[in-house]
């Protein structure tokens, strides 16, 4: 069948089987390995993805039901040279050692700073409390947010 | 690497498209909402549809509508949708209990009522709260649809009233003066399953006396409400004596199975326990004083 949607800002179409999940058209078909993919079960959440801004599990969508909607991915983050604020507060804050989690936790956290600019602490841990981190404690992902949270400089910069 | 067996795809455009593309589709074609129960499933072969009916685009179907005494409830509700709204945490707290503790937020942002009643899991929070509440589903066919109650829509686990070719449409709750309920769970880590939960709403009289009750458990192997637990609270002012009769009489009616979540015992006592739990929060939401030890019933 054919599915149509918004990859970070441009259409792509591809033919594909029903049955393709929406992480593997977006590390296989369309080559956007960014995503990654652990559990297989929709407990760790490393293959979040926002659709149409909402975070998913794409491990748990079919691409066919994406068709028609609007995805972000980890590659969609940055724009050009300049990092997402979330991406800086990564960086800045350590958010991330072996790195596995870090797409999915960030764009949870995308979606929670939309939503709501100045979490505090524990909105931060209940916004990622359906994401597995094996390395860091958390402790310095919700800093990492927080950062990102103080400095939405670079998202006016490229507004 | 899990992935489904084959199967077709289309995306309905509306309810009477569903009916139709589930009955041209045959007796293997299931409709799809979330996902977060069926595509689980599907990658472990323990459901294999040829077709699959995505209700995604069906917008009528989530809505969250005060009607009167009716809180009307789409079925494509999401459970991020209910704890969202403030009428529903108002009105019936009982659901925010209850979907704070369904799975994760990410899980929440795809499921649905409608799948959560669809799948009939004996752990689902929802189907619990429906049954306390005395929910009624609206299930539509091609013949038209018929509004049923929860001890006719059970029909055991994975099972329901709803039959291959119907769709549920809406969940229906009675919004009523006076009361109260609550839910409580307790889970192995969080986002998990239940261990045992429990859920109790409670509508007072003029008096300050108990007028209506009833209790539900989760995952204790109870269907329908714990009714014996309900029947000693009728009439007496809420109290923690009347409270602990109620856990006793919910303990006894569950019967838990001993599985990687807890031995049977271990259930059993939680059944006691939550039940006097969300009993006194239910009472207190119902605008209950403080609870004292010895009253008169
Ligand atoms: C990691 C994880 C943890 C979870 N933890 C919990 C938990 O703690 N407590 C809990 O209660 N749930 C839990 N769930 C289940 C979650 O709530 C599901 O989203 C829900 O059970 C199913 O909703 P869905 O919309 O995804 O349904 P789907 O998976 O799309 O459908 C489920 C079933 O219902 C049928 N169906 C769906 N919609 C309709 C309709 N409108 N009419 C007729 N049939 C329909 C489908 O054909 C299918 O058989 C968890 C799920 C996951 C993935
Ligand atoms: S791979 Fe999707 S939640 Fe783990
Ligand atoms: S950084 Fe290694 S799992 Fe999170």
């Amino acid at each position: 069948m054919q599915v149509t949607m918004t990859v970070n800002g441009a259409e792509v179409t591809r033919d594909v089987e029903p049955r393709l999940l929406l992480v593997h058209f977006l590390r296989d078909t369309l080559g956007l390995t960014g995503t990654h993919w652990g559990c297989d079960t929709s407990n760790c959440g490393t293959c979040v993805v926002l659709v149409d801004g909402v975070p998913v599990k794409s491990c748990t969508a079919l691409a066919a039901m994406t068709s028609g909607h609007e995805v972000r991915t980890v590659e969609g983050l940055a724009d050009g040279a300049a990092l997402d604020p979330v991406q800086q507060g990564f960086m800045e804050e350590h958010g991330l050692q072996c790195g596995f989690c870090t797409p999915g936790m960030m764009l949870t956290a995308r979606a929670l700073l939309d939503r709501n600019p100045d979490p505090d602490e524990a909105e931060i841990r209940e916004a990622i409390s359906g994401q597995i981190c094996r390395c860091t404690g958390y402790a310095t992902i919700v800093r990492a947010v927080r950062w990102a949270a103080a400095h939405p400089a670079t998202e006016e910069v490229r507004a | 690497m899990q992935v489904p067996a084959p199967f077709e795809y289309a995306r309905a455009t509306s309810v009477a498209d569903a009916l139709e593309l589930l009955e041209r589709h045959g007796p293997e074609a299931r409709v799809l909402a979330g996902g977060h129960s069926l595509l689980p499933m599907m990658k472990l072969r323990l459901a294999r549809p040829d077709w699959l009916i995505d209700l995604g685009d069906l917008a009528e179907l989530r809505h969250l509508i005060r009607d009167g005494d009716w809180l009307r409830v789409g079925a494509l509700t999401t459970h991020a949708d209910l704890l969202a709204s403030a009428q529903v945490g108002r009105l019936l707290p009982i659901v925010h209990d209850a979907e704070r503790v369904i799975a994760d937020p990410v899980v929440r942002n795809r499921g649905t009522i409608g799948g959560s009643l669809g799948q009939a899991d004996p752990a689902e929070d929802l189907s619990t709260v429906c049954d306390v509440l005395r929910a009624r589903v609206v299930i539509t066919g091609r013949a038209g649809e018929r509004v049923i109650g929860m001890e006719e829509f059970h029909r055991g686990p994975y099972e329901t009233a709803c039959e291959q070719h119907e769709l549920i449409t809406e969940v229906r709750f009675p919004v009523r003066p006076r009361s109260g309920s609550a839910y409580e769970k307790v889970e192995r880590r969080v986002g998990d399953w239940a261990v045992a939960a429990a859920g109790a709403a409670l509508v007072l009289a003029d008096d300050g006396t108990i007028a209506d009750a009833s209790i539900g458990l989760t995952a204790l192997g109870l269907s329908g409400l714990a009714t014996d637990a309900a029947a000693v609270l009728l009439g007496t002012h809420p109290s923690e004596e009347v409270f602990a009769e109620a856990g006793r009489l919910a303990a006894a009616a569950s019967s838990p199975v001993e599985d990687q979540r807890g031995p049977v015992d271990y259930k059993r006592h939680l059944a006691e326990e939550l039940t006097r739990r969300v009993l006194r929060s239910a009472a207190e939401r119902a605008g209950a004083g403080a609870l004292t030890a010895v009253q008169g019933g």
